[in-house]
């Protein structure tokens, strides 16, 4: 456990000298604001056009905004999450330092985990902030949205993160460039995105096995203030899954060449 | 305290360490000399249980580097040919995260650091980013980071390459400084570091060991072919005829040296020391004398010598 924390020490302050970690923050943030604000204006535009109209002003405008914005967020993270992830393992290898780590008192679950634990840390406080973009619009809003969708939806997020982290680290860990990894993980997430738009309408057991491996999929569950066991176990499965074979990764370094 | 015991390593087709054994007693320094692939490195990061052997064992402190590899890696630092460290941290920060992956307890780490930091003299940059601090210095880090955490057994992989000649002097000051309460091994290339700061060397070529002594008993053994250079300005003819009536001169090499004098080399016969003869000689005949020293052995004429013998017993069979 201390040995897991050492670890997460490290990484932690690793984050934040690294400028890849405050380009990606701040990217995160601006594009998530910029958007926030879009939708926001739409909404009340569309409901205030309506309402001229003599349709009624009976559009849920937080709730519009709430849906797009989850909505995007999921995109966004799609995009940054494996950036986060590039260099866990291929930089240390690079470096040499995993060396270190294999010839330290310390197993491969211990630092795979603490280096987990770091990076899910980055990606909560990387979301925190939105948090007030939505509690800002939901404190001058009447009726107030309800807030048990507002937390499902940030849970949705970490656990959606979760699994692309895992995802990332585990390839990082294949490689000693930072580019491979980068490139490589977006195209294995990008795929497991598509997975659910491509048998989408489908009824064919193949068709509901893809829906449910697609990493996107259960996460609409959450936006919209449902927390579906299926999916829950889901987002557990998928990290605890990918951990373990990142350990077998590094495990495997030793028995390979060089 | 570590004990090697037929320890090979095949990647494949090819054998990087074959069926090497040697034991290094409790605060000896042991010396691990060979030319680069020789497979130093290799045998190095079987002992610290960063990879398994293919067949045979390797004990420290009693542990098998395989089987109980985590105590292992509790009893030993290390250092590889590049210093594992990490640019973006201060030299502090750093070494604090190593104590902290050994299990040093928070109480021990702050005296632990502080020792180290003196013993490596990085005293005044400790607050420095790593990153920012030369290469000598980084090697430096690097040392301070294999004994930090006070191990039994300190494994050095060329630790002195890459530093300038006042540096070196002063690694192998640390080193020497070390042994007693730590076992070391170190690995090498270069000769003179062996019999400087060594108690023991296991010369290696080709994954096999070709000789395990003190570099005394080596040097002794090794005195088989001393070479002499003579710088002359003299006819080429006379000066080989002169130099090879000498009484122990075996063979006598001529070429032209670039000032416009010759270059001789005299190989004497083992044990017989004939430079006051050749110097006597050449003053007598009147020419300019420019040079005349002792050349030292290489590693080169070592390993001529130490596996001429093997490789004359595997060619007769097989012709």
């Amino acid at each position: 456990m201390r040995s897991v924390y050492a670890v997460y020490r490290k990484e932690m302050g690793h984050y934040f000298v690294s400028p890849v970690a405050y380009v990606v923050v701040a990217v995160f943030l601006i594009v998530a604001g910029v958007f926030f604000r879009l939708y926001t204006g739409l909404a009340i535009q569309q409901s205030m056009e309506m309402a001229m109209e003599g349709m009624g002003s009976n559009t849920d405008v937080p709730g519009e905004v709430l849906n797009a914005f989850f909505g995007l967020l999921s995109t966004l993270i799609l995009f940054l999450a494996p950036m986060l992830t590039m260099g866990v393992y291929a930089e240390e290898r690079k470096r040499g330092t995993m060396e270190l780590l294999m010839t330290s008192p310390i197993t491969e679950l211990e630092i795979v985990v603490g280096k987990f634990l770091a990076s899910l840390t980055l990606f909560a406080i990387m979301l925190l902030p939105t948090a007030l973009y939505v509690s800002y619009m939901c404190f001058h809003s009447e009726p107030r949205p309800p807030w048990a969708v507002i937390l499902t939806g940030y849970l949705g997020a970490m656990l959606l993160g979760a699994s692309l982290l895992a995802i990332g680290s585990f390839i990082s860990s294949l490689t000693e460039s930072q580019l491979i990894a980068v490139v490589l993980s977006f195209g294995v997430i990008l795929i497991l995105w598509v997975l659910d738009f491509a048998v989408r309408g489908s009824d064919s057991v193949a068709g509901q096995v893809f829906q449910y491996i697609s990493v996107i999929h259960h996460y609409d569950d959450f936006t919209h203030g449902v927390i579906d066991t299926s999916s829950l176990i889901y987002y557990v499965s998928v990290p605890i899954l990918f951990l373990f074979l990142t350990v077998r990764s590094i495990d495997s370094i030793r028995w390979r060449r060089a | 305290m570590i004990e090697v015991e037929d320890l090979t390593k095949a990647y494949g087709p090819v054998t990087a360490v074959d069926h090497v054994s040697f034991t290094v007693n409790p605060g000896e320094i042991l010396g691990f000399l060979g030319p680069n692939g020789a497979g130093k490195t290799t045998t190095m990061r079987i002992l610290t249980g960063y990879i398994p052997a293919t067949s045979g064992t390797a004990r420290i402190s009693g542990f098998d580097v395989f089987e109980d590899s985590l105590e292992v890696r509790r009893h030993i630092g290390y250092l590889p040919e590049v210093p594992p460290v990490y640019p973006d941290m201060t030299v502090s920060s750093y070494l604090d995260f190593v104590l902290r992956i050994k299990n040093i307890p928070a109480d021990k780490r702050r005296a632990r650091l502080d020792d180290a930091l003196e013993k490596t003299a990085l005293g005044d940059k400790r607050n420095e980013l790593i990153k920012r601090l030369s290469r000598g210095y980084k090697q430096r880090v690097g040392l301070a980071q294999a004994l930090v955490h006070d191990p039994d057994v300190i494994i050095l992989d060329e630790p002195t390459v890459g530093l300038d000649p006042k540096q070196i002097i002063e690694v192998r000051h640390l080193i020497k400084g070390l042994a007693g309460v730590h076992t070391i091994i170190l690995s090498t290339h270069i000769l003179p570091e062996v019999s400087m700061t060594c108690d023991r060397v296991v010369i290696i070529n080709k994954g096999k060991v070709a000789a395990i002594d003190t570099p005394q008993n080596l040097t002794a053994q090794l005195k088989g072919g001393q070479k002499v250079h003579v710088d002359v300005a003299a006819p080429e003819k006379p000066l080989t005829d002169l130099l090879s009536k000498i009484p122990g001169a075996k063979q006598v090499e001529v070429s032209a040296h670039p000032g416009g004098h010759l270059t001789a080399i005299v190989e004497s016969a083992p044990g017989q020391d004939i430079r006051s003869q050749i110097a006597a000689k050449i003053v007598e005949s009147g020419w300019p004398l420019y040079e005349l020293r002792g050349a030292s052995l290489s590693l080169e004429d070592i390993f001529l010598q130490l596996t001429t013998d093997d490789a004359a017993h595997a060619a007769q069979p097989s012709n």
